[in-house]
């Protein structure tokens, strides 16, 4: 029973159903099964599928992103009975990102925090054009140990290097690892401004971002 | 005739301006600008100030399709009109705002300076295929803040043709503006021979950013055209199905027109765009897609169905290198945009999405900007016969070469590339030292820049537009602008 419940969440994130997996969720839980072994046995090994798949070129950004989305919600669902039994999903970091003031362009650093949430990461999305402060707050709140800045523009990319000196000056710079992105930027810049990391694209940052908290 | 691509029907024509109409009222356009929301508020349109959301009625964007100029010029430094935005005519321009530099003789990307500058300019002055300059790189050794400006002022040294330019901020549009007045003597001047265009783009989904709309309503103001670079990412920040990206596209620069006609009516302003059919493996912006050039030709269709002047950025390539790929791609583009009658056609010597310029593939684009200008020049009868009277009087013989009607006819009839194509023996070819037509356009990027004969423009002029560009860039803690490499 457990099996058959178990492979059809697992089926409903890899065929980008997310109705169908916050629904069979709650028939788990209805059905009395462990929070923790939903996430476990049905979520993640479907998610690991879409990855792979992904990976290998046969899903494309759609289904990944579709898959991921299902995923949160079905966590949303589980999350008041992990809760009540003192429970959490583990998660890899904590990441809080955004397009830096001034920056209006959305849906680089959107997509970048979806496939770190895709990876087991609690993302913090702050959105666009964001406030120095709000970045710095932010990170103070959350203990983030990630803070991903995006920017598009040769006039906002000079915005990523004030606000790691905001961090400095917030002493909470050693606490969070600072990786950057965008069109103009490079590795050579995320030298320049002390940054601790620049990825090419979504999965180049994720793996930057595990293996810096490694 | 002339050969025409429509790729949409008129039904679908008059269905996605319908919607395009209707997105105006709900969702509305998201309008960060505060004139720009007093204006449209004033014209009746039902405006949340809290939530900078303005829901435009059909009829207030229709009264500004009534007052935009259907068709303008744009002037050369001798005050001649050399660009019509309007009805089909084609014309084009380099791909602009480039980050970065593909060096000539790395074949690397590298950070563009004054001197990568100057060169661009001189090569677009050499080319004859380019219509018009654009403001194609920006240079890192200015400070951030007058990247924008920067790039005009020193193109003002350097061109005769006009230029499609823009600006980064809102007040560095001033010192641009500026510039320019100076450059032509006086507002009234600039106004009446416009030698300039700003673009201007709008944000997916349904957005104007408070710089781009302020600077689009003190081009109005001031009578300089703006050219809109609404671009949807179809898929990512737009809908995926091409007609449905063409309807965003539509409703953004139906605002913006109505914007600009509201700020000064009579104000000329360009329908454009730069869209992409989003890639959804890599989540990038290809300007080489199939799907990017519909996208393009579609809405080119529904801008001159509203009677607009048009702009698309095509004839870009996605490649990293001059290789095949980066040919390819940018002559389909090119040759959908002559086809489709885009006014202003920019993308030239672009790659790497929209971040990369190479002076190399500038003027392989040349060539296949020439090739395409030709094309949509058609077929034409020439003589009354078309042949009977010539082709009876030779009978059977193949002595065509020898006949004054060839002289007379074939290089009107024949588009003749430079020595970047090659059709040569492959002898020939191997004595030349058997060079890829990337090292042919190295070649000839040295050729062109040897022919360039500087501008005339006075030691007065010259001085007046240091001390205009000089000052903004005091004002960032610029003390002094690099000097000008020498001639």
């Amino acid at each position: 029973m457990s099996d058959e419940l178990y492979g059809k969440i697992n089926a409903s994130i890899v065929d980008g159903d997310p109705d169908a997996t916050v629904a069979l969720t709650k028939q788990a839980l209805e059905a009395g099964l462990e929070p923790m072994a939903i996430v476990d046995e049905g979520l993640v090994p479907g998610m690991n599928i879409v990855g792979d798949k992904f990976q290998c070129g046969e899903y494309f950004l759609p289904h990944l992103i579709i898959a991921a989305n299902g995923m949160q919600q079905a966590l949303k669902v589980l999350e008041p009975e992990l809760k009540a039994r003192d429970q959490a999903v583990e998660v890899r970091g904590t990441l809080v990102i955004g397009s830096v003031a001034g920056d209006i362009h959305e849906i680089g650093k959107s997509l970048v925090g979806t496939i770190f949430a895709a990876n087991g990461f609690q993302v913090y999305d702050l959105g666009v054009d964001v406030p120095t402060e709000t970045f710095v707050a932010k990170v103070q709140e959350t203990g983030a140990n990630l803070l991903g800045l995006s920017a598009l523009l040769t006039t906002t990319m000079t915005v990523q290097r004030e606000i790691i000196e905001a961090l400095e000056e917030a002493g909470i710079r050693e606490q969070v690892k600072v990786l950057i992105g965008g069109a103009p930027v490079s590795r050579e810049w995320s030298d320049t401004i002390g940054a601790d990391g620049y990825a090419e694209d979504a999965m180049g940052a994720v793996a930057l971002a595990k293996q810096l908290l490694s | 005739m002339r050969p025409k691509l429509n790729i949409l029907s008129e039904e679908l024509v008059e269905q996605i301006i319908a919607e395009g109409f209707e997105l105006l009222m709900d969702p509305g356009v998201r309008v960060h600008n505060e004139e720009a929301l007093k204006l449209l508020a004033d014209a009746g349109a039902d405006v949340d100030m809290d939530a900078q959301i303005a829901h435009i009625p059909e009829s207030i964007a229709r009264q500004a399709l009534e007052t935009r100029p259907s068709e303008f010029y744009l002037y050369n430094m001798a005050g001649e009109p050399v660009v019509h935005y309007g009805g089909d005519s084609v014309q084009f321009d380099p791909g602009s705002a480039a980050i970065n530099i593909l060096d000539s003789e790395t074949q690397e990307q590298r950070q563009p300076k004054t001197a990568d500058l100057v060169k661009f300019y001189k090569l677009v002055e050499r080319l004859p295929q380019l219509d018009a300059h654009s403001t194609g790189l920006i240079s890192t050794d200015v400070t951030e803040e007058i990247g924008d400006l920067y790039r005009l002022y020193l193109a003002l040294h350097y061109m005769s043709k006009p230029i499609i330019t823009g600006a980064f901020r809102k007040d560095t549009w001033w010192t641009m503006k500026d510039m320019l007045v100076a450059f032509v003597g006086g507002e009234k001047a600039l106004a009446d021979k416009p030698i300039a265009v700003f673009d201007v783009c709008p944000s997916p989904p349904l957005l104007w950013s408070d710089l781009t709309c302020q600077n689009m309503i003190d081009c109005a103001r001031y009578g300089i055209p703006s050219e809109l670079v609404s671009m949807p990412l179809a898929g990512a920040t737009s809908p995926v199905t091409l007609a449905a990206a063409v309807v965003q596209h539509t409703a953004e620069c139906l605002s913006g027109v109505t914007i600009c006609q509201l700020a000064q009516a009579g104000a000329p302003i360009v329908w454009g765009g730069s869209p992409a059919a989003f890639d959804m493996r890599e989540g990038t912006t290809p300007m080489g897609a199939v799907g990017t050039w519909m996208i393009d030709c579609a809405y080119t269709q529904v801008g001159k169905t509203l009677g607009m002047p048009t702009h698309a950025y095509l004839g870009m390539s996605d490649a990293k290198v001059v290789d095949a790929q980066c040919g390819l791609e940018s002559a389909g583009g090119a040759f959908m945009a002559a086809l489709a009658g885009v006014n202003m056609v920019s993308g030239a010597g672009m790659m790497d999405f929209e971040s990369c310029q190479s002076y190399e593939k500038l003027v392989i684009d040349a060539e296949i900007i020439g090739m395409a200008k030709r094309l949509i020049a058609g077929v034409e009868a020439r003589d009354e016969p078309i042949a009977l009277t010539l082709i009876r009087k030779l009978g059977h013989r193949a002595d065509y070469l020898s006949q004054m009607h060839t002289l007379q006819w074939f290089d009107k009839e024949l588009y003749i590339p430079s020595e970047v194509i090659d059709r040569g023996s492959l002898d020939g070819w191997k004595k030349k030292g058997a060079k890829t037509a990337r090292e042919r356009a190295k070649d000839r990027v040295n050729k062109l820049l040897a022919s360039y004969e500087p501008s005339p423009i006075s030691d007065e002029l010259r001085t007046e537009l240091r001390q205009i560009a000089t000052r903004t860039a005091q004002k960032f803690g610029m003390d002094e602008l690099p000097p000008l490499p020498q001639e």
